[in-house]
């Protein structure tokens, strides 16, 4: 495994200097057409539910399901509103309680497993192979195998129903995955700036705090990103720690319409997942290119 | 490391000669060993995941192991029972063969349908087209959302009754029906869901197809080789460590899929059981049922046999596996 670094997207070689295999594919023009005639059927398909929820959300209950097609013979933008003040609480509330929830987690991540990074890229000492397996270990263990013994130690500090439990963990550096991808990060940095500012009397802690950490942004963002967007969606978690309605989460949130929708209304629950997925959707509109390359690039290659 | 050459090469330029030389280059040994050990730094950058690892993970598992062996409510102390759980388990419990049954059918049929769209796609994305970015933008954003209940709550509509899907099948003439509430195709909509999403293998393939030496591929072009005989007898084989990565990978994650077998069935995993994922059976004996003992014996299985997957595929991994080195 190599090469967290985000690599730059691969430029294809000026016209002249292109070598023989790609002129002979970009030879035939129609092949290309049809390349891209199943690429757009594709992504249409891929789409297609997606584009539906959205314009289911803007459909009077009447047309969802007897109006197929994706434009509204009439709209109905109430059902954000009558969503939005839904079920019990404001979905503002729900809103809020994700925020704290992400960001918490995010702060979280980013400090401890970049401190444990730091010491996996840059130190030497006993049993260091030996951690950094258990480490990699921890990548494969399912969640589900330590859920119920972590729920009683919760339970025991009495934080069911609070945000803690699915906060403080973060703090733990208990997603190794960040740690793997920082510690790639962290070995394509050069050393001798390290070595640099130890020469101008900088402890390990400088080091990591001026040097390592501004240098490491890119796997600091791609991070943060994956962080918020996976524990913004980690529906099992919620489900299990938050009990009561005020601390509920958006996907929690949502959950509260399934079990209405039998009686009220199919419009207002496509809104509020519309909404519920919008912060993810900004965040790869955003951030997209990063989000596919830092993929592509990490810990490939054995 | 080239470092500790150099500060060796000084120190022995630097040979002591008298008693306060020597006091003076044992220290500098000392400092030179502290600075590549670092002393106690490292245990200090490592303190909150060490916290986490023994806290979190290690005591857990060890616990979770314990609990299996007794009766535990959580609200009374555990009660030991000796292997009742998983005789109980494996004897008697029909609804955890239901899921055994529903897992492993989720597992064995949506992981290599996803790869192998995934690869399909990569390899259609794997040449310099107009608009590329946007393709696999568009065919990635699905796996991104991935585990949101929003998603899995469209899902449960286009595959209703009077769903889009059924639209879709109007148009052949076909005749459609409640795809989510029969208990022999509700399991094929998650499946179907899970494919759905084949972006992350994807982009993995698409870097891995990125790196193959285009010589290679040169050559074989020189020599005539048919574009089936080229991803027959080059491109698979020299992509194996990627497929691997991909399977070992999506077997686990498929192992552990809770949010949409939860939210299509509406937390029963019914119809008839047939939505039952092992991770919802293991929710519901846990956390409705407060079965933590029997639950816990639960995990531990699933612990085992996701361990047993992926040994098996490392074993296996050695045929088929090519690494260049």
């Amino acid at each position: 495994m190599s090469a967290i670094t985000p690599t730059r997207p691969s430029k294809s070689p000026p016209r002249g200097a292109r070598p023989p295999l790609r002129k002979l594919r970009s030879a035939t023009g129609s092949r290309r057409v049809f390349i891209h005639t199943v690429l757009i059927g594709v992504a249409i398909v891929m789409l297609y539910p997606l584009l539906w929820m959205l314009s289911s959300s803007l459909k009077p209950d009447t047309e969802i399901f007897t109006q197929p097609g994706l434009i509204p013979g009439s709209l109905r933008p109430e059902n954000y509103s009558e969503g939005w003040s839904g079920s019990g609480n404001s979905f503002s509330l729900y809103i809020t309680n994700s925020l704290i929830v992400t960001i918490g987690a995010v702060i979280g991540n980013v400090i401890s497993c970049s401190l444990a990074a730091y010491a996996f890229a840059r130190f030497e000492f006993r049993g260091k192979k030996i951690w950094f397996g258990l480490m990699l270990g921890t990548l494969m263990l399912p969640t589900q195998a330590v859920l119920i013994p972590q729920y009683t130690i919760f339970y025991n500090l009495t934080w069911i129903n609070t945000f803690l439990p699915l906060i403080v963990p973060k703090f733990l550096a208990v997603d190794a995955f960040f740690i793997f991808l920082m510690v790639q990060f962290i070995r394509s940095i050069p050393r001798e700036l390290d070595q640099a500012a130890m020469m101008d009397g900088a402890n390990p802690f400088q080091i990591y705090w001026k040097i390592i950490l501004p240098l490491m942004r890119p796997a600091l963002i791609t991070t943060t990103i994956f962080t918020f967007i996976w524990t913004y969606d980690d529906f099992l978690h919620q489900l299990v720690y938050l009990q009561q309605n005020d601390k509920f989460t958006v996907p929690l949130g949502l959950t509260l319409f399934l079990d209405q929708t039998s009686g009220s209304s199919y419009g207002a629950m496509f809104a509020m997942s519309t909404l519920a997925l919008l912060p993810t959707l900004i965040c790869f509109l955003i951030f997209q290119k990063r989000l596919v390359e830092g993929l592509a690039t990490s810990g490939m290659k054995g | 490391m080239t470092t500790a050459k150099s500060d060796e090469a000084v120190e022995e330029q630097a040979a002591p000669v008298t008693p306060s030389d020597r006091r003076e280059r044992d220290r500098m040994r000392r400092r030179l060993a502290r600075r590549r050990g670092g002393g106690w730094w490292p245990y200090a950058f490592l303190a909150p995941w060490f916290v986490g690892l023994f806290g979190l993970t290690v005591y857990p598992m060890l616990a979770s192991l314990y609990l299996s062996f007794t009766d535990f409510d959580l609200l009374t102390p555990a009660r030991w029972v000796g292997v009742d759980n998983y005789d109980k388990m494996f004897t008697e419990d029909p609804v955890f063969w239901d899921s055994v049954h529903a897992t492993l059918l989720y597992v064995v049929v949506s992981v290599p349908l996803k790869l192998a769209l995934a690869l399909g796609v990569a390899m259609l994305l794997n040449r310099d087209l107009r608009g590329i970015g946007l393709y696999r933008a568009a065919f990635y954003l699905p796996s991104l959302l991935g585990g949101a209940v929003a998603v899995a709550i469209v899902w449960r509509q286009v595959f209703g009754g009077d769903g889009l899907f059924n639209d879709f099948l109007a148009w052949f003439g076909i005749e459609g029906q409640d795809w989510i509430s029969s208990p022999d195709t509700a399991i094929y909509t998650l499946i179907l869901l899970a494919v759905w999403q084949f972006g992350t293998p994807m982009v993995i393939f698409l870097a891995g197809l990125k790196q193959l030496p285009k010589d290679v591929y040169e050559a074989a072009a020189i020599d005539g080789v048919t574009p089936v005989t080229r991803f027959f007898r080059i491109t698979l084989p020299l992509l194996t460590p990627i497929v691997f990565f991909n399977v070992v990978l999506q077997i686990i994650d498929a192992f552990k899929t809770f949010t949409p077998a939860f939210v299509i069935s509406n937390g029963s995993g019914g119809p008839l059981n047939s939505t039952m994922l092992y991770s919802l059976y293991l929710y519901k004996k846990g956390f409705t049922d407060l079965q933590m003992g029997y639950a816990s014996a639960l995990a531990w299985v699933l612990f085992l046999v996701i361990a047993g997957f992926t040994a098996v595929n490392f074993i296996a991994g050695r045929y088929w596996v090519h690494y260049d080195d």
